[in-house]
């Protein structure tokens, strides 16, 4: 049997006050360690499914559990990273990383460890130190990765991460993003454009269909694991990137 | 950015040029008319005469200027905390400020010295009345633009309202903070001497520079004039480069406005 999944959608709809409705009955679940990709063209609401599992926005019907309860109760298992860093600009990229911990009450030293190791994992070792201004744009959004790293959470909520970053940075970053997954087991719902990086990252890609955001279909990626630089030139990849990218079109077709 | 030598050099020529400029146009009025634009040296001169009166002028404006000065950024960083907390509050008070700022100081002046009584209460009160309105207002605004990314964040880790404050919304609001205190700081000698020299006359320790004001040019010496407005002016400098001092302490790590140095 199954375990039980550790985000449960069941006929999640979003409306905005009178506004349309957004999202129109998603029902769909995450399994523990699961790495799940939501993709669809602009409108069908992705990026506030993605809120609504943060529990920065409520449900306008249905129900959503989140490691069983609320993704409200749930909160201390969520970690969430934005398309820019979203970092203070005031403090040094380790105090960055800190600062959830610090507002937990997390001992000093207890913090301090976690950053070293939070910091080392996303290559920023030595870098602790400096400004968010001092960083490349790649580096930003590594402190800002271990900072969601750092809070150990069960589920990483990533809206579009890399899609401000060049091709060559992005790729490095889904390779280490993969390689952070080996040690640390969160499940993940990352929010993309890019089919290529949807392909290379998930077990399975959710794709939605807009005007109102549902579930189109859910597509399995059955790549083997390690994914690395050698999985982008395997035909298996290419062939599950053209399958999503034409899926993609008709669903843009439909909705056009 | 110029390198540093031309970074002296050339406001220094400057400064020599406008002298020379100042001095040919003292040759060049007629001898009856001269008495208008006394010499670049002549204006030394009173100032050097008029060393002692001056200097405690100079020290009484700068009190008044530092309390007023003072009492506007308390008052204005308490009441930017409350108008960011709702922006009901801002639309019911923002009119009333803008009249505070409308007010012409010289028409409320003498109803003030009634209030409070002559000397440096009056000052004070003038000096914190043209400095209130950029300081609020910055200020504000730095409180009420915080990245609403980074507030939802904070929402997300469970934050408390103080947490949020603290950690978040002031030290984000630093940067226009500093940019109202850059304002008022240029303001607030000025407005201690307007201060003084409508409402500080009758004040027994002598007076400040706005009274020194009334007694030159009631005694026609208007080199002295002129070297009250040079004191004026550089007291004014005195307060902005503490400012600037203090920005520079504050943001020069972190903030776009300076120079990036990396590591």
């Amino acid at each position: 049997m199954a375990p039980p999944p550790i985000v449960e959608l069941r006929d999640v709809s979003k409306r905005f006050s009178a506004g349309p409705l957004v999202l129109d009955r998603l029902s769909f679940a995450a399994q523990p360690g699961e790495f799940l990709s939501l993709i669809g063209p602009s409108g069908c609401g992705k990026s506030t499914l993605l809120r609504l599992i943060a529990g920065l926005s409520p449900l306008s019907g249905g129900s959503l559990r989140v490691a069983g309860r609320t993704p409200d109760d749930a909160a201390a298992d969520l970690a969430f990273v934005f398309q820019e860093p979203t970092l203070l600009p005031w403090i040094t990229a380790g105090r960055n990383v800190e600062l959830a911990l610090q507002l937990r009450g997390i001992p000093a030293a207890e913090r301090r460890a976690t950053r070293r190791q939070v910091l080392d994992l996303v290559r920023l070792g030595d870098r602790a130190d400096a400004y968010p201004r001092q960083l490349s744009g790649g580096q930003k959004m590594r402190v800002s990765l271990a900072r969601a790293l750092a809070l150990i959470p069960k589920i990483l909520l990533l809206d579009e991460p890399f899609g401000a970053l060049d091709e060559m940075t992005r790729e490095h970053l889904n390779e280490e993003l993969l390689a952070i997954r080996a040690q640390q087991a969160w499940t993940a719902f990352f929010v993309t454009h890019s089919v290529a990086e949807a392909v290379f990252l998930s077990d399975r890609i959710v794709v939605l269909a807009p005007h109102p955001g549902r579930v189109h279909s859910v597509v399995p990626i059955d790549l083997p694991q390690p994914r690395t630089e050698e999985t982008r030139l395997s035909r298996a990849y290419h062939g599950l990137v053209t399958d999503v990218s034409r899926l993609l079109r008709s669903v843009e077709h439909a909705a056009a | 950015m110029p390198s540093k030598p031309t970074h002296f050099l050339l406001p220094a020529v400057t400064g020599a040029l406008f002298i020379a400029l100042w001095h040919g146009l003292h040759l060049w009025l007629s001898e009856d008319l001269r008495f208008l634009l006394p010499t670049p040296g002549a204006v030394l001169g009173a100032l050097r005469d008029n060393a002692a009166p001056l200097v405690r002028a100079t020290l009484n404006t700068t009190e008044g200027a530092l309390l007023g000065f003072g009492l506007a950024i308390a008052v204005s960083s308490l009441l930017a905390l409350g108008l960011s907390l709702s922006a009901l509050v801002r639309v019911s008070l923002y009119p009333y400020l803008m009249v505070l700022q409308m007010t012409p100081v010289i028409v409320v002046a003498p109803i003030l010295v009634l209030w409070v009584g002559p000397g440096l209460k009056s000052v004070a009160v003038i000096t914190f009345l043209i400095c209130f309105f950029p300081l609020v207002v910055n200020t504000t605004q730095g409180l009420i633009s915080t990245d609403r990314n980074l507030v939802e964040l904070f929402a997300m880790w469970r934050a408390s309202r103080l947490q949020q404050l603290f950690l978040l919304r002031v030290p984000a609001a630093l940067p226009y903070f500093f940019t109202g205190l850059r304002i008022a700081a240029t303001l607030a000698p000025i407005g201690a001497l307007v201060g003084d020299y409508t409402a500080g006359s009758s004040a027994g320790d002598g007076g400040g520079l706005g009274f020194q004001t009334i007694i030159y040019s009631s005694q026609a010496q208007y080199p002295a004039l002129f070297a009250t407005a040079a004191v004026t002016c550089a007291l004014g400098f005195v307060f902005v480069a503490v400012v600037l001092g203090l920005s520079w302490l504050a943001l020069h790590r972190w903030h776009d406005s300076y120079e990036r140095h990396d590591t």
